[in-house]
């Protein structure tokens, strides 16, 4: 590829006016079947610009999903508007485009039918809309498989269907719903650098893109300009242009610098994020919210221990974004293991570096059930949800609590949905340390039998 | 194996209504009996002539003919109701809770008892006369089929996936076109199973009110029940035969010529990203398909009327917009679905309150009839249940885990379902005349002729299902029988013997109605019963007693799903589910 021409006319703030969609004030409450609402965007303003690449990082829960969908008309924000070249979205006739995760192409229909399907709905007479079609779908390199069904196919090739089905009706704006993490590294690889060619030699008419992902890479890789999304809720902690050319070098010291960049801004939700690396932005943060529950992050208790002893093997201290590559990890997958160590007092963040703590070297090192009590130790001593379990179990006299009592207080902090996984991921946790056992038939918790008694015992002395 | 999984789904949504939602249906079922009844009894009086049945048997294929058309009127009927029911049900948050209790509690009442007043209303409302009784029985047939069609499009639209729709919404599709490229194909392997029940489950109807006496009237239409039911009153056991034949005939042609290319054609609906090996085959298919006229055709000419539908739509507002999935709900409601929701709440509180009057003619001696009945009725159908699941589990673990004998009796199982067991009872009856037995076992005789093939098929598709490897284990490490059949033969089938006895149970409380009173040769052959008592209700025209009866009929039967079947259900859904 030769060196492009990257539009780079979004450095400065550019004027409201000349955004293609602008989102004022916008946030998001969802309504919990008990009467509590919960927030999961809390007023944020976001403009997409014509000439750019955006993409949307954020760990799971900071409302990456949301924001695309509320900017794309697809959901109304509970508070603020959201305007398209000025009208409020409700009543304009926007032309967007989403390309999903799931493909979400229509298994009954041809690779053609499907790329038709849009342009039918715009009442586009059959020639044309067969022209157009072919055209794209030769673009995206699928010529030859106008009659193959989408379950015959491989998965790049479903989402180049993808493609050609957003891009056969010339959005203005082309949204990206993590459209690779359903791939194989390759094909992903391969459909981005394409995808890019597309976009540099604007095969594409689109005037920008936005890209919502979990891949700090991909992101780096990418974009012109990059917004990073916090959550509880969700917020933006930081939101930069990216001056790298393209195409651009993973290798190069930019580049890792600012994908460490980004993982320093991740892994510490706490702290405000300094500037990015080689260029002025304003970043911009907001306090927590006082919580009552930490979010148990949703990682297993084994693969905290493997991530601890591979630092271990490295010196009890290592790169975020370098261990993310040797396990070839997303930070999906990362985050929620590094969280879990942090919290549980085994590992620190240092400067995007993670750094093995004394109890957590003396963890690494034990054998399984020795790192058993170590963990239930910590366990007991650092998070609140298993601390009430297990007090809550030591108090009734049949040593059983129904899960709905604690997915009720659960409830007033997180979504039905998420009160569910930390209530999961807290089983996980109980059965490891040995803490609790959960019957899932009676949907309750209950007292592991063994144990119950030396631990009551060790409990009281406490 | 391919196991009509959207059944299985139709039956487990999890429903949060508040009791006086049931309460609310539980009236306007009363109102809807006696608004029926009342209109049907003011027009008693009118004669209503009998039609003539030959028992040539060069009369049968016309016979024939006019039973397979009340049944194709009554089907096409169901499926349209069941998809405007289904769609304004899944789409309209406000009426979404009341019409779905509705359905449920539909479902579950056996509609061989509404037989009488139906007719009585129907013939009132078309004066002429034939056309009155035929829309009765059309309307009979199609209560019995039109629930479970219509819960299973609601429920294929509820899970259509969040991408998906999104997608319809964000290319701007107008309503017509996410109907046909989305919903109905999405829903349609789930339409295809439940029509292959309904029209099983509409014969097993249509058989038994073609001809049928109430007080001194006699009602005849033609028809193979008609013919099925004189062959039997006038003993003649050839012509009898003859019609049974028929019947199994139709059913088994029904079976080839119908259902299995449209299992076959479904296919391509199949929401699945890899394409499985495992595929229904039929010849008759491939036949269509390789007529290139038949091919192309339909599409050629669908197309001419699509186009400018779809133009038209482009140019409309519903299609120039992004419409917001999650549209508040809390809009105001306009003053006429008030006025119109006060209307029927009125109505429907005088009409149920009507019945309560009717209601309270009943005397203590009626109330204690009804209830040994109530218990007699329900004992017979669990004691069907119990001796269907009793032989057909060995046995179809048996075949299930022999897969060549598996290939050939597993069809064989499937049709037997959809042969209507109320064909074979003039047979039983005649037989138990001969011996001397009376209805009390000849009764559960038919509730297990019709039950107890649901299961066998469903217990063969069960033992099928286990993986091989989980076998190899257990004689790996030399289970005991007992060990074998406890630890892994029942968990494994669990699910599907649970499908296929809800299914039998609804079919053996269906058959009750009919099984537990008979007219032979002049003679009146009953047992105790609920059903009996219905049949004797209807015979002496004591509507207060019918409605009585239905009331617990229904009662029981609602009870049974929700405190036994949809608890089991949801086990075998949690616990005994194979992950595949």
């Amino acid at each position: 590829m030769q060196e492009m021409a990257i539009p780079n006319a979004t450095l400065e703030a550019p004027p409201a006016a000349d955004a293609i969609i602008r989102a004022q004030k916008v946030e998001k409450y969802y309504a919990q079947p008990s009467q509590n609402r919960i927030q999961v965007i809390s007023a944020t303003d976001l403009s997409i610009v014509p000439g750019e690449i955006l993409a949307l990082l954020g760990p799971s829960g900071s409302g990456k999903s949301t924001m695309l969908r509320m900017l794309t008309g697809l959901s109304t924000p509970t508070a603020g508007e959201v305007y398209w070249h000025g009208t409020p979205i409700s009543q304009a006739e926007i032309n967007v485009s989403i390309v999903f995760q799931s493909f979400a192409l229509f298994p009954w229909l041809t690779v053609l039918e499907n790329v038709e399907a849009p342009l039918q709905a715009r009442g586009v007479p059959p020639a044309e809309r067969r022209e157009r079609s072919m055209k794209m779908i030769d673009v995206v390199g699928l010529d030859g498989f106008e009659a193959a069904y989408p379950k015959e196919l491989s998965g790049g090739m479903r989402q180049r269907v993808g493609f050609a089905r957003a891009l056969v009706v010339e959005p203005e704006v082309l949204f990206m719903d993590e459209p690779f993490s359903a791939l194989d590294v390759l094909t992903a690889e391969n459909l981005r650098s394409e995808l890019l060619e597309l976009w540099t030699k604007k095969t594409m008419p689109t005037k920008a893109v936005f890209l919502v992902t979990h891949n700090i890479e991909e992101a780096v890789l990418l974009a012109d300009r990059i917004v990073v999304l916090g959550r509880n809720p969700g917020h933006i902690r930081t939101d930069f242009a990216l001056q790298l050319p393209q195409p651009r070098d993973r290798k190069s010291e930019a580049f890792t610098h600012l994908v460490d960049y980004i993982y320093k801004v991740l892994t510490q939700p706490d702290v405000a994020p300094a500037e990015a690396p080689g260029q002025p932005a304003e970043p911009r943060t907001r306090d927590q919210r006082q919580m009552r529950y930490q979010m148990l992050p949703h990682a297993r208790p084994g693969g905290i221990a493997g991530m601890l002893e591979l630092l271990l093997d490295r010196g009890g201290r290592d790169d975020m974004y370098r261990l993310a590559d040797d396990l070839a990890f997303e930070i999906d997958d990362l985050l929620p293991i590094v969280d879990a160590a942090q919290m549980l007092g085994f590992l620190k963040i240092e400067e995007g570096d993670a750094a093995i703590t004394p109890s957590g070297e003396v963890f690494a090192n034990s054998e399984i059930l020795r790192q058993k009590e170590l963990f239930r130790n910590a366990a007991v001593e650092n998070v609140l949800l298993l601390r009430q379990i297990r007090r809550a179990l030591d108090a009734k006299s049949d040593h059983t609590v129904p899960e709905d009592f604690f997915l009720d207080m659960l409830d007033e902090q997180f979504s039905e949905e998420e009160s569910q996984r930390q209530l999961e991921t807290a089983v996980t946790w109980g059965r490891y340390a040995e803490l609790f056992d959960f019957d899932s038939a009676r949907r309750r918790f209950v007292m592991p039998d063994a144990l119950e008694e030396e631990i009551a015992s060790t409990g009281d002395a406490k | 194996m391919n196991l009509p999984h959207p059944l299985a789904r139709s039956l487990v949504i999890v429903r949060k209504t508040p009791f006086f939602v049931d309460l609310g249906v539980a009236a306007c079922a009363l109102a809807l009996f006696f608004a029926v009844v009342s209109t049907g009894v003011y027009w008693f009086q009118k004669p209503i002539p009998v039609v003539p049945i030959s028992n040539s048997i060069g009369a049968l294929p016309a016979y024939a003919f006019y039973s397979l058309v009340r049944m194709a009127v009554a089907y096409f009927l169901s499926l349209a109701f069941a998809v405007s029911y289904g769609y304004i049900a899944a789409y309209n948050s406000r009426v979404e809770p009341w019409m779905i209790a509705v359905l449920d509690i539909l479902q579950s009442i056996p509609v061989l008892s509404f037989l009488p007043p139906v007719v009585l209303a129907m013939v009132a409302l078309v004066p002429g006369h034939q056309l009155g009784i035929e829309m009765a029985v059309i309307f009979l047939i199609f209560t019995g089929q039109v629930w479970n069609l219509a819960f299973s499009f609601y429920s294929s639209l509820k899970t259509i996936p969040r991408e998906m729709l999104e997608a319809s919404r964000i290319f701007r599709y107008s309503g017509w076109q996410r109907f046909w490229q989305l919903e109905m194909p999405f829903s349609a392997i789930g339409l295809v199973w439940n029509s292959i029940v309904s029209v099983a489950g509409g014969w097993f109807a249509l058989i038994f009110c073609e001809t049928f006496t109430m007080g001194a009237r006699n009602f005849q239409l033609p028809g193979l029940g008609s013919y099925i039911q004189s062959a039997t009153n006038s003993g003649d056991v050839h012509a009898l035969l003859a019609g049974i034949a028929a019947v199994i005939l139709i059913v088994v042609a029904t079976d080839q010529l119908v259902w299995r290319p449209l299992i076959a054609w479904s296919d391509k609906f199949k929401f699945e990203q890899v394409e499985s090996s495992e595929q229904v085959t039929s010849p008759i298919l491939e036949l269509l398909r390789r007529s290139r006229i038949l091919d192309t055709l339909p599409g050629r000419i669908w197309n001419q009327v699509e186009e400018p539908v779809y133009q038209h739509m482009a140019r409309t507002r519903e299609c120039r917009v992004v419409r917001p999935l999650d549209e508040s709900k809390s809009a105001k409601a306009p003053p006429a679905f008030w006025a119109v929701a006060v209307a029927i709440v009125l109505t429907v509180g005088w009409a149920a309150m009507q019945a309560m009057f009717m209601l309270s003619t009943i005397t203590w001696p009626d109330l204690r009839l009804l209830l040994e009945g109530a218990a007699a009725t329900f004992l017979r159908v669990n004691a069907s249940l119990l001796i269907s699941a009793a032989w057909t589990v060995p046995a179809g673990v048996a075949i299930g885990l022999n897969p060549p004998l598996a290939r050939i009796v597993q069809p064989l199982a499937q049709i037997m379902a959809s042969v209507p067991a109320t064909a074979f009872f003039p047979i039983l009856l005649i037989g138990l005349v001969k011996i001397g037995g009376g209805l009390g076992i000849g009764s559960v005789a038919l509730m297990l002729l019709g039950t107890q093939w649901y299961i066998l098929f469903n217990v063969i598709a069960g033992a099928m299902a286990i993986p091989s490897d989980l076998r190899e284990v257990s004689s790996l490490y030399r289970f005991t029988r007992w060990q074998r059949w406890t630890r892994l033969i029942l968990p494994g089938i669990f699910p599907y013997l649970i499908t296929g006895m809800v299914t039998a149970s609804g079919g053996a409380w269906n058959a009750s109605v009919m099984a537990e009173y008979s007219h032979v040769k002049d003679r009146t052959l009953q047992t105790i019963g609920l059903g009996a008592q219905i049949d004797a209700a209807t015979d002496h025209g004591r509507f207060a007693m019918l409605l009585l009866a239905t009331i617990m009929i229904s009662l029981m039967v609602v009870t049974m799903n929700r405190l036994v079947w949809r608890r089991l259900y949801r086990l075998a859904e949690t616990r005994f589910k194979l992950e595949g």
